[in-house]
């Protein structure tokens, strides 16, 4: 839950808002409890959440830009650096790791040369393990993007892998 | 499609519906929800263009379903009326499907259920569902999720209309209460009495939410209704929200539960569209509105008062109770929380009347009960047994054994609040009871079957280290007891345990229990207790274990289903 991320200074690179302020637009009067639908719907645009778009929100909500950096770093889903292009969600439940998740994740790393919540330098790949993804008979399993890939070995996960 | 004016309107648009059914269509039942992942729309479109290409879209219908159970054998399709129940179905298969099976009725042996060399064409005769009694997923994985019409001439919608016709609020709450239903979210409150607590706590506007945040590891029952039977749950909503008194509920959903969300959004819509939700439903004095909320991924929010600020747009941490949500909730009114399987018992309760729910399950725990049976058994998949089925007839019967010529070890009931219940308890008839009594708790009804090559201890930190790194962190007894409770197993499991680590681990267990806020923490230490319980042998042998070989090097193999 406590990720280890770092606020953005205020020369942070910025964002073109348009995706921003066309998402902003859609609450129109926007209350507190916009607050999470409007970061998923920011990330979902940007891939991550640029600085200058969370600034836009606090001016568009009212609410200060350190209670909304609270809640961002408070869900694991929520991102303030830039993301590789395609994420790597590899399932850490119970039925993958008495099945052999632990092995998949070293191989990831070893091929990727990243650490779990860590992004390759060519921004081709973010690696996250994620608690559950409801899929246990596809055990052990990874998502990339929207895609499921099941029943892995450590060979298959190279080969999936390289295919992109 | 105009919307339903009276009960009546809606009954008569069922009968409308029923007599449009023509019985010598053949269909065939695919799910595209669970299956997906392996390929089941492929399937569904090499049908689909087979069925135009031979013009046979008179005589066969393609639906796509929700999860029919048998996920170990997915892409799984049903043909109906035959009763054929294929798996491990290919886009190659399907011309041959149609040419064989459907215009001639040959079996197609490759396609066809398999336990002990012995196939099994017909669903009916595939012990996995003959041993099961789905009442709660009874639509699961034979409708379309997303048209409402199917929900609707399967009796969907009749039991709301049932109770605004010939109910009053107290007496649906007393209906709920006599049939003895208790929440399924894991705590097994009595959901009777939750509704009367908030039904008569003072105000005007009240909530009603239901907890989708399903977060467990290893249990995926409220995803499956969700995306195969959405309109049970609305319903269920709809009879708990005239019950209560609410005119406004929430629906929370993980957000790693896309295909869900996308099913809800299309059902509330189409409800909406019927004037099944909105103002003056079915013509009475009833009014409910629905919206729903996708989590954003963190475990604690399936905790009441840490879901009520998530929806809040806050950091979802929980707070000491009381208030109770019942009192005080979501922006400071009374609220009622229930989970996914347990609105969707509701409606089953008010058609069928509190006596015949009561016939089912056992003295402490009435109705039936899914488990998410995973891990090292054969058939994974989804299961609905009565209240006070047995272990042995779970994992054994429907779970088709153990796959290899490995050993049942241990059951994982509970998730990382739960425990592991070993060979020894096999014959104990599940229920909230009994399941406590040997350490382990109900849960949301995740089951992680577990052979004998997995080792207890490094299961313990492995839970742990779940619960610490979802800990949020608001309260010390969870915060630094899981993380020092981790440390503790993580040294066993490399080898360097010290003599005094078991007494350590038990008395934090014990503090971490009885200090914690919430849930979360206080039954943190469930899976270190269970296995010190039954295992202790194997966290001496580690502690004892002079030379420095580590736990990792000795993992298993991953096991082959």
């Amino acid at each position: 839950m406590h990720k280890g991320v770092t606020l953005q200074t205020e020369g942070a690179p910025s964002v073109d808002l348009t995706m921003c302020h066309a998402v902003l637009s859609k609450f129109n009067r926007a209350t507190p409890s916009d607050l999470i639908p409007i970061l998923q719907q920011i990330q979902d645009a940007y891939g991550y959440l640029p600085r200058n778009a969370l600034e836009e929100i606090t001016d568009r909500t009212r609410i200060p830009l350190s209670k909304i950096y609270g809640v961002i770093t408070f869900y694991a889903q929520f991102s303030l650096e830039p993301r590789g292009k395609h994420t790597i969600k590899v399932c850490t439940g119970t039925a993958c790791h008495i099945k052999g998740a632990p092995d998949i994740k070293k191989k990831i790393t070893e091929v990727l040369q990243i650490s779990e919540g860590e992004t390759t330098q060519d921004f081709k790949f973010t690696y996250e393990p994620v608690a559950c993804l409801g899929t246990c008979f596809l055990a052990p399993v990874m998502m990339i993007d929207d895609r499921y890939y099941g029943k892995l070995t450590v060979e298959k996960t190279e080969t999936v892998l390289k295919s992109y | 499609m105009e919307k339903f004016k009276t009960p009546d309107d809606l009954h008569k648009f069922r009968k409308s519906l029923e007599s449009k059914h023509r019985p010598d269509m053949v269909r065939i039942f695919i799910c595209t929800t669970g299956c997906r992942a392996l390929g089941a729309e492929e399937v569904c479109k090499a049908f689909r263009a087979e069925i135009e290409k031979q013009s046979l879209t008179d005589k066969i219908e393609i639906v796509d379903t929700g999860c029919q159970g048998l996920c170990a054998r997915a892409p799984v399709l049903t043909i109906e009326p035959l009763g054929i129940f294929y798996g491990r179905v290919t886009e190659t298969d399907v011309p041959e499907i149609i040419s064989r099976t459907i215009l001639k009725g040959e079996i197609i042996e490759r396609l066809c259920y398999v336990e002990a060399g012995k196939r099994t064409p017909y669903l009916r005769d595939i012990p996995f569902y003959s041993k099961q009694k789905r009442i709660v997923l009874k639509n699961c994985g034979n409708i379309d999720p997303k048209n409402i019409n199917e929900y609707i001439v399967r009796n969907g919608y009749a039991a709301i209309s049932k109770a605004l016709s010939s109910l009053t609020p107290n007496s649906v709450v007393n209906e709920i209460k006599n049939s003895g239903l208790r929440g399924r979210g894991g705590a097994g409150f009595p959901t009777g009495n939750k509704w009367e607590f908030v039904k008569n706590a003072r105000g005007n506007i009240k909530y009603l939410i239901c907890n989708g945040d399903e977060g467990d590891p290893g249990a995926f029952m409220d995803r499956a209704v969700l995306e195969g039977d959405p309109h049970s749950v609305i319903e269920g909503m709809l009879i708990g929200a005239y019950a209560i008194g609410s005119r406004k509920g929430v629906i929370y959903v993980r957000a790693e539960y896309p295909i869900a969300v996308e099913h809800l959004k299309i059902a509330i819509e189409q409800a909406k569209s019927l004037g099944l939700l909105g103002e003056n439903i079915l013509g009475s004095n009833f009014s409910f509105d629905l919206e729903i909320k996708m989590g954003a991924g963190a475990f604690v929010c399936g905790e009441e008062t840490a879901l009520i600020a998530s929806i809040e747009g806050k950091r979802g941490m929980p707070r000491p109770r009381p208030p109770f949500p019942a009192t005080s909730g979501l922006w400071g009114k009374p609220t009622n929380i229930n989970n996914v399987e347990t609105l969707a018992n509701v409606p089953i309760i008010i058609l069928n009347g509190f006596e015949w729910y009561k016939s089912i399950g056992t003295e402490s725990s009435k109705g039936t009960k899914i488990f998410a049976l995973a891990g090292n058994v054969k058939n994974t998949g989804l299961v609905e047994v009565p209240m006070g089925t047995t272990l042995r007839e779970i994992v054994f019967d429907i779970g088709g054994g153990i796959p290899g010529r490995k050993k049942f070890k241990a059951a994982q009931m509970g998730g990382p609040s739960g425990g592991c219940v070993p060979a020894q308890h096999l014959d104990l008839p599940i229920d909230y009871e009994t399941v406590k009594e040997v350490g382990a708790i109900m849960g949301s009804g995740g089951l992680i079957v577990m052979d004998d090559s997995t080792s207890m201890v490094d299961i313990a930190r492995y839970f742990m280290e779940f619960c610490q790194d979802e800990s949020c962190g608001k309260c010390v007894p969870c915060r630094i007891g899981t993380k020092r409770m981790l440390d503790i197993l993580t040294r066993i499991t490399k080898g360097q345990g010290r003599k005094e680590d078991i007494g350590l681990l038990k008395e934090l267990a014990e503090v971490t229990k009885t200090a914690s806020l919430c849930g979360l923490g206080q039954t943190a230490a469930n899976p270190v207790l269970s296995t010190i319980r039954y295992y202790l042998n194997e966290y001496e042998e580690l502690i004892n274990k002079k030379d420095s070989q580590t736990l990792s090097q000795q993992n298993p193999t991953p096991a082959q289903s």
